[in-house]
C-alpha cells in the first residue's frame, strides 16, 4: 500500500466535493479496493469513505420496488430484503464470506462491475434503476463490459431501485477457488415478460440471454429452453472452465433458476 | 497408573494458547532495534540481468543498505541435502544455488536484491526504485520439452536440463521388460500428479540477530527442523560454527514439508544482521509465499502393470518425469527416487519392478517434499492402475487387491525395503464394514432417483515412515543422518522436562510425548513438559517430517527415560537398603519385591539433587539423561480407504458424500490426535484430488498465484470422515511399536477420490478410464462429453 489521505464525509454533497480533488477515489466496503491497494496496483492520493453517509444506507420499499442504499452492505440486504425480494436477499447472502458481506456494498460491487460478480445479474434481470448523485441510469445502460460502467469520474451510486418480480431466482455456480460466480444466472418473471441475466460467462461482462427471455415469456418452465443453446463464442475461457463449459452452464443454470423461482 | 498415559485421548494442551491467540509465532517476535528487509524478486522466469542499479534506491528514506549478489561473493550457495546417483552410476547434475541471483534469473520469485530499511514499507518503496533490466530468455516449463535436444538451458553450466535419469532397480530392467512382453494382460496408464502449493496458515518469517560483543548469531525462523538449518546454513552457506549460531523455531503454524528446507531468506537475514549491525526481519506475504515456498508433487508418469490370467501381478514398469524447479531444494532429489521408487510394491506381491525417474530442471519455483513426499505419487499411480486393470479384466477391484496382498512378514520387496509387519486383509475387512460397501447398490439407486451419478472408490496404501535408518540413507545419497534425540531432565521435586530434537508445528507433541514418559514412570502427564525448537536447549536432532516424530523422536524419549529409570532404581535401592535387582517401579512408587517397603518417585528425585543420603562413590548426583535413537528400519503404516461420491451429470461437480479410512498405525499413544492427523491428511488429499493445482503459463508466470485461483479445500468441501485405527500390527523394531500417522491421509486419499469418480462415470455408461487431478467440475464435465 502507498500512503494516501482519507476523508470521511457525512453527506453525499460533502463526498462529491471531496471526490473533486485530483486522484481522489471513493471507498465503499473496501473489499475490492483495499486488496488492490495492498498489492500496490493502485495509488489514489485520497480515499473518500462513503461508510459514514446515513442517506446511502438501508433497504426500503417504495411503490412496489425495493430501494437499496448505495452504501448498504451485502449482509444488510440479505437480512432486510429477505421478505420483500427473497431472490435478491439470497444472492446477497451468497456473496463471499461473512467478513466480505459485512463490509462490501452494493454500490462498490456495481461500480466495480467485476465480470464474475453477482449483483450485476440481479440488477440487469430486475431492470433496476441506478441512482447517482447526478442522475438515474437504467440497468440496460449501466453495464458496459468488464469493469466498465456508465459512471463518470467522481460519480457516486447513492441507491438502486429494484422492481419486484412475480417470481425470481439466482443460480450461482461457484468458481472453485474464489467462489465468485463461474457462471451465475438471475431469472426474473414480471407481468410483462421474463428477464434473464448472466454473469461470469461472457468476455463482455453481464448480459441478457434474449432467446431464453422470449421462450420463457411464452412458457415459464425449464422445458421451454430445452431446445435453445448458447454459443461458446465470446465466453470466458480460463483455468476454471472453457468457453464451451461456461456456455453449457448458462443453459443448465437458467433451467434450474426457472424451476426454483 | 494415573489417567492420561499411552492410549488416552488427552486434550491438546498447546491448543489453549493457540485458540486464545497466545501462541508465540516468529512474526510475534520483535527484537529491539530491528530493521526490515524487502526482497526484490524476479517477475521474469528466465533472463539475463543486464542492469541492476541500486544507487537511487539507496537514497530513499529509511534505507540502511541494499544487497545484491556482489555482496555474497565468497559466501556458499544454498546446499542440497541429498545426492542421487543416476542409472549409469554418475552423480546427479547439481547447479549452484546462490542466495541472490547471480547474473541470471531462473524463476518468477527468485531474489535479485534485498533492501534493508527502517520499516517494511520503506524497504518496499526503495525496492521499487531499484533500476533493473532483464533480457528475457525463452523459459522451459514443460518437462518433456525441457529434456529435448536444443531446449533452452535453465543452467548454462550444466549439460542439459536433466538433473538425473534414475533406474530402480537397474539390474531388473531387462527382466521387467521381458515379463511385460510375455504377460497375459498389461494395463497401461498415463497420469499427472498435480503440482501443489503447501500454503501453511503461517507464512515463513526469519529474523537474523548478531551480537557484536560475543560474535554470536541467532536466527529465529519458521522451520520444522532448526538443527538442520543450523547445520546447513552454518556449515555450508555462511561458515558459522554451531557454537556461535543459535536457531530458534518457536510456535510454527503448519509446515506440511514446505518448512523443512533451508531457504535463502534465512541465510540472508543471518548474514545481513552482521553486515548492517542491526537485527533484520523478514515476513513473507501470502503472494510472496506462492512464488517462494518450495512446491510439491508435479510428476508426469506412465505406469504399466502386467498380470497373469488369474490377475496375479507379474511386473510393474514406470517412467516418471519429476519437476525439480529451477534449483535443487534441500531434499528435492530424494522425493521422486528413494521416497517414491521404494514404495512401488505397495501392499502387493509383485516380483519384478522397474522404476525410471527423470528429474528435470524448469524455470519454476523449486519443488520438494510436501505431506507424503513421493509416497502419494507412488500410491496414486499404483492404486489407479490396479483399478483400471480390475475393470479391464472384469475382476472386482477389492478382490484383485486381495489376490495380490502380501500376507507374510517380514517381506522383502523387489524395491529395496523390507516390511516388518502388517495385515492388509484386516484393514480391508474393517473398511468394507465401515463403508457399508454391501449397501452401496441401494444408495446408488437412491442417487439415481435424484438425478445424480454415484461412485465408489476403494484403494490401499502403504508408506515408509519413521525416517530413517542413517546407514541406509547414507548409502542412498543422504548427506545427513536421520536419527532423533532427546534429553530428559528430572527436577528435584519430580517434574520432568523433555528436550526433543523433534519439532511440533501443529502435531501435538507437547501433549503426546508426556503421555509416553508419564506412562513409563506411572505419574500424571501434567508433570512432564516438552521443550523443542531451540538449538540452544535441545540436543542435536533432525526435526519433524516423514511421520517420524513419535516413531523416531518418541523412541529417543523412551531410551532416555529408560536410562532415567535405571538410575532412579539404583537410588531407590540405596534409599531402601535393598538390592537394585529387586526394585520395581509402578504408579510412581518404587517398591522392593516381596516386601512392603516403598519410596515415592519424588523422594528419589529429591535424593538425586540433595544427595545427603546417596551412593556418591558409585553414582553421580542428578537425574538427567540423553539418548540418540537411530531406527533399524522404516516403519510401514498401511491401510484401506473408501470414497463415495455423487457427480452432478449436468455440471460435472463432484461431492464427496462419504469417506472412510481404516489405518494400521501400530500402537497408538493419543487416539484423538491420530484422528486429527488423519482428518488433516484427508483434507489435503481431497484438496489435491478435487481442487488444488499450481499452474504456470508457457512464460513461467504462476497463473494460480493467489487464493482467487488456487483452490484450497474448505470445510464444506469435505465430508464428516469415518476413521478407524483399531487394526494394529505394532512396529517390530521400535520400543513403542508405533508407525506414524501424519501423512497417511494425504497418501491414501487421492486415488480413492479418482477411483470413485471414474466408477461413477463408468456406471453411468461413460467410457472414461482416467481424469487427471484436480477433478474440477469443468474437467469432469469435459470427460463426460468425450465418452
Ligand atoms: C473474499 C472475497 C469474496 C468475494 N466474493 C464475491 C462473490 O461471491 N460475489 C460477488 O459479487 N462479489 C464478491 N466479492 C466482492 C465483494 O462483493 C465486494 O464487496 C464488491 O465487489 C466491492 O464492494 P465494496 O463496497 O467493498 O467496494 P470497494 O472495494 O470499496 O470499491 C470498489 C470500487 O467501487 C468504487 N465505489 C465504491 N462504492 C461506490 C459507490 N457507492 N459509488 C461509486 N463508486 C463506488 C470504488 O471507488 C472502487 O473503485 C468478494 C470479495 C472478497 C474479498
Amino acid at each position: 500500500m502507498y500512503n494516501f489521505e482519507i476523508e470521511r464525509p457525512g453527506t453525499i454533497e460533502e463526498a462529491v466535493a471531496a471526490l473533486a480533488a485530483e486522484e481522489a477515489q471513493a471507498l465503499g466496503g473496501g473489499q475490492t479496493l483495499i486488496p488492490t491497494l495492498k498489492a500496490r496496483l493502485a495509488a489514489p492520493a485520497k480515499l473518500v469513505s462513503l461508510a459514514g453517509i446515513a442517506e446511502m444506507k438501508g433497504v426500503r420499499s417504495e411503490d412496489g420496488a425495493v430501494v437499496i442504499g448505495g452504501g448498504a452492505t451485502h449482509a444488510e440486504v440479505a437480512r432486510e430484503a429477505a421478505e420483500t425480494y427473497p431472490a435478491l436477499a439470497a444472492l446477497a447472502g451468497g456473496i463471499g464470506d461473512p467478513a466480505v458481506r459485512n463490509r462490501g456494498t452494493i454500490g462498490g460491487s456495481l461500480a466495480n462491475n467485476d465480470p464474475s460478480a453477482c449483483y450485476p445479474a440481479a440488477v440487469l434481470a430486475s431492470g433496476a434503476t441506478i441512482t447517482t448523485n447526478t442522475r438515474q441510469i437504467a440497468a440496460d445502460d449501466f453495464f458496459q463490459g468488464m469493469f466498465t460502467t456508465a459512471l463518470n469520474d467522481g460519480e457516486i451510486i447513492t441507491s438502486v431501485s429494484f422492481p419486484v418480480p412475480q417470481a425470481a431466482n439466482y443460480q450461482k455456480f461457484e468458481q472453485p477457488a474464489s467462489r465468485f460466480a463461474l457462471v451465475g444466472v438471475f431469472v426474473a418473471k414480471f407481468a410483462d415478460g421474463v428477464r434473464v441475466a448472466v454473469t461470469g460467462a461472457s468476455e463482455d461482462g453481464v448480459f441478457r440471454w434474449s432467446e431464453a427471455e422470449a421462450a420463457l415469456s411464452a412458457d415459464f418452465s425449464a422445458d421451454a429452453i430445452s431446445g435453445l443453446s448458447v454459443s461458446p463464442e465470446g465466453m470466458i475461457g480460463d483455468l476454471h472452465g472453457t468457453p464451451e463449459y461456461r456456455a453449457h452452464l448458462v443453459k443448465v443454470l437458467t433451467g434450474r433458476a426457472v424451476s426454483a423461482a | 497408573m494415573p489417567d492420561g498415559g499411552i492410549g488416552a485421548s488427552n486434550k491438546r494442551r498447546e491448543d489453549v494458547r493457540f485458540l486464545t491467540g497466545k501462541g508465540n509465532y516468529t512474526d510475534d517476535i520483535n527484537i529491539h532495534g530491528q530493521a526490515h528487509v524487502h526482497f526484490l524478486r524476479s517477475d521474469i522466469a528466465h533472463g539475463k540481468i543486464k542492469r541492476l542499479d541500486t544507487s537511487d534506491a539507496e537514497k530513499m528514506p529509511g534505507v540502511l543498505r541494499i544487497f545484491t549478489a556482489a555482496d555474497f561473493e565468497g559466501v556458499g550457495g544454498i546446499p542440497c541435502g541429498w545426492q542421487v546417483t543416476d542409472r549409469h552410476g554418475n552423480p546427479m547434475q547439481e547447479p549452484k544455488h546462490p542466495v541472490l541471483a547471480e547474473g541470471k534469473v531462473r524463476y518468477v520469485g527468485e531474489m535479485i536484491a534485498a533492501v534493508v530499511a527502517e520499516t517494511p514499507a520503506q524497504a518496499r518503496d526503495a525496492a521499487e526504485a531499484i533500476v533493473l533490466d532483464i533480457e528475457e530468455l525463452p523459459a522451459v516449463i514443460d518437462m518433456k520439452e525441457a529434456v529435448k535436444d536444443g531446449a533452452p538451458k535453465v543452467h548454462d553450466e550444466l549439460e542439459s536440463n536433466l538433473c538425473y535419469d534414475w533406474g530402480f532397480v537397474e539390474e531388473n530392467r531387462e527382466a521387467v521388460d521381458e515379463a511385460i512382453r510375455g504377460a497375459h494382460h498389461v494395463t497401461t496408464l498415463e497420469l499427472v500428479n498435480n503440482r501443489l502449493v503447501a500454503n501453511p496458515m503461517e507464512p515463513r518469517v526469519a529474523i537474523g540477530i548478531y551480537d557484536q560483543a560475543s560474535g554470536d548469531h541467532t536466527l529465529y525462523t519458521t522451520s520444522q527442523n532448526p538443527h538442520v538449518i543450523r547445520l546447513l546454513m552454518g556449515a555450508f552457506v555462511l561458515g558459522i560454527p554451531e557454537h556461535k549460531l543459535r536457531v530458534v523455531s518457536p510456535d510454527v503454524g503448519g509446515g506440511f514439508g514446505s518448512k523443512i528446507f533451508h531457504y535463502a531468506e534465512e541465510a540472508f537475514c543471518t548474514f545481513a544482521a552482521k553486515a548492517v549491525g542491526r537485527p533484520v526481519k523478514w515476513t513473507c506475504s501470502r503472494s510472496e509465499a506462492f512464488i517462494s515456498d518450495a512446491q510439491g508433487r508435479d510428476h508426469v508418469t506412465k505406469i504399466e502393470l502386467a498380470l497373469d490370467e488369474e490377475g496375479h501381478f507379474l511386473a510393474i514398469r514406470t517412467e516418471t518425469y519429476a519437476n525439480m524447479g529451477a534449483y535443487l531444494s534441500t531434499f528435492a532429489p530424494s522425493v521422486p527416487t528413494w521416497l517414491h521408487g521404494t514404495l512401488m510394491a505397495g501392499n502387493y506381491r509383485t516380483p519384478l519392478i522397474y522404476v525410471n525417474v527423470k528429474a528435470v530442471f524448469t524455470n519454476t519455483v523449486p519443488v520438494d517434499a510436501y505431506r507424503g513426499a513421493g509416497r502419494p505419487e507412488a500410491s496414486f499411480q499404483l492404486e489407479r492402475v490396479i483399478d483400471k486393470a480390475a475393470r479391464e479384466m472384469g475382476i472386482d477391484p477389492v478382490e484383485l487387491r486381495r489376490r495380490n496382498f502380501i500376507t507374510e512378514f517380514p517381506y522383502a520387496t523387489p524395491v529395496a525395503v523390507e516390511y516388518d509387519t502388517g495385515d492388509y486383509n484386516a484393514t480391508m475387512d474393517k473398511l468394507l464394514e465401515m463403508a457399508d460397501v454391501a449397501g452401496f447398490e441401494k444408495r446408488l439407486e437412491e442417487s439415481r432417483k435424484r438425478g445424480k451419478l454415484r461412485g465408489l472408490g476403494i484403494n490401499c496404501y502403504i508408506e515408509a515412515c519413521g525416517i530413517a535408518p542413517s546407514n541406509l540413507v547414507g548409502q542412498l545419497g543422504a548427506r545427513a543422518g536421520l536419527y532423533e534425540s532427546a534429553t530428559v531432565r528430572v527436577n528435584a521435586t519430580g517434574g520432568l522436562v523433555v528436550m526433543t530434537g523433534s519439532h511440533s508445528h501443529g502435531q501435538g507433541h507437547e501433549t503426546a510425548f508426556p503421555q509416553v514418559v508419564a506412562d513409563m514412570i506411572g505419574i500424571d502427564p501434567s508433570m512432564v513438559e516438552v521443550v523443542h525448537g531451540d538449538t540452544a536447549n535441545t540436543p542435536m536432532g533432525m526435526g519433524t517430517y516423514g511421520s517420524r516424530s513419535l516413531a523416531v523422536g518418541g523412541s529417543a524419549i523412551v531410551r532416555a527415560t529408560e536410562k532415567i529409570i535405571a538410575k532412579a532404581k539404583k537410588i531407590a535401592a540405596h534409599l531402601m537398603e535393598a538390592s537394585e535387582a529387586d526394585i520395581e517401579l509402578k504408579d510412581g512408587q518404587f517398591t522392593v519385591a516381596g516386601t512392603d517397603k516403598s519410596v515415592a518417585w519424588g523422594d528419589v528425585t529429591l535424593a538425586a539433587y540433595v544427595p545427603h543420603n546417596y551412593p556418591l562413590e558409585d553414582l553421580e548426583p542428578g537425574l538427567e539423561e540423553t539418548a540418540f535413537y537411530d531406527p533399524a528400519n522404516f516403519t510401514y503404516p498401511a491401510g484401506a480407504y473408501a470414497c463415495e461420491v455423487e457427480v452432478d451429470p449436468d455440471t460435472g461437480k463432484v461431492e464427496i458424500v462419504s469417506f472412510c479410512a481404516a489405518d494400521d498405525f501400530g500402537n497408538i499413544v493419543n487416539p484423538m490426535i491420530v484422528d486429527g492427523q488423519v482428518h488433516g491428511g484427508l483434507g489435503q488429499g481431497i484438496g489435491q484430488a478435487l481442487l488444488e493445482h499450481a499452474v504456470y503459463d508457457e512464460n513461467g508466470q504462476l497463473l494460480t498465484g493467489s487464493f482467487m485461483d488456487y483452490a484450497m479445500p474448505r470445510a464444506s468441501d469435505v465430508p464428516f470422515y469415518k476413521v478407524d485405527h483399531s487394526c494394529q500390527t505394532p512396529c517390530t523394531h521400535n520400543p513403542l511399536g508405533v508407525k506414524g500417522c501424519g501423512e497417511a491421509g494425504a497418501i491414501g486419499s487421492p486415488p480413492a477420490v479418482v477411483n470413485a469418480v471414474v466408477d461413477a462415470l463408468q456406471r453411468a455408461g461413460h467410457d472414461v478410464t482416467h481424469i487427471d487431478m484436480p477433478l474440477s467440475p469443468s474437467r469432469v464435465w469435459a470427460a463426460m462429453q468425450q465418452g
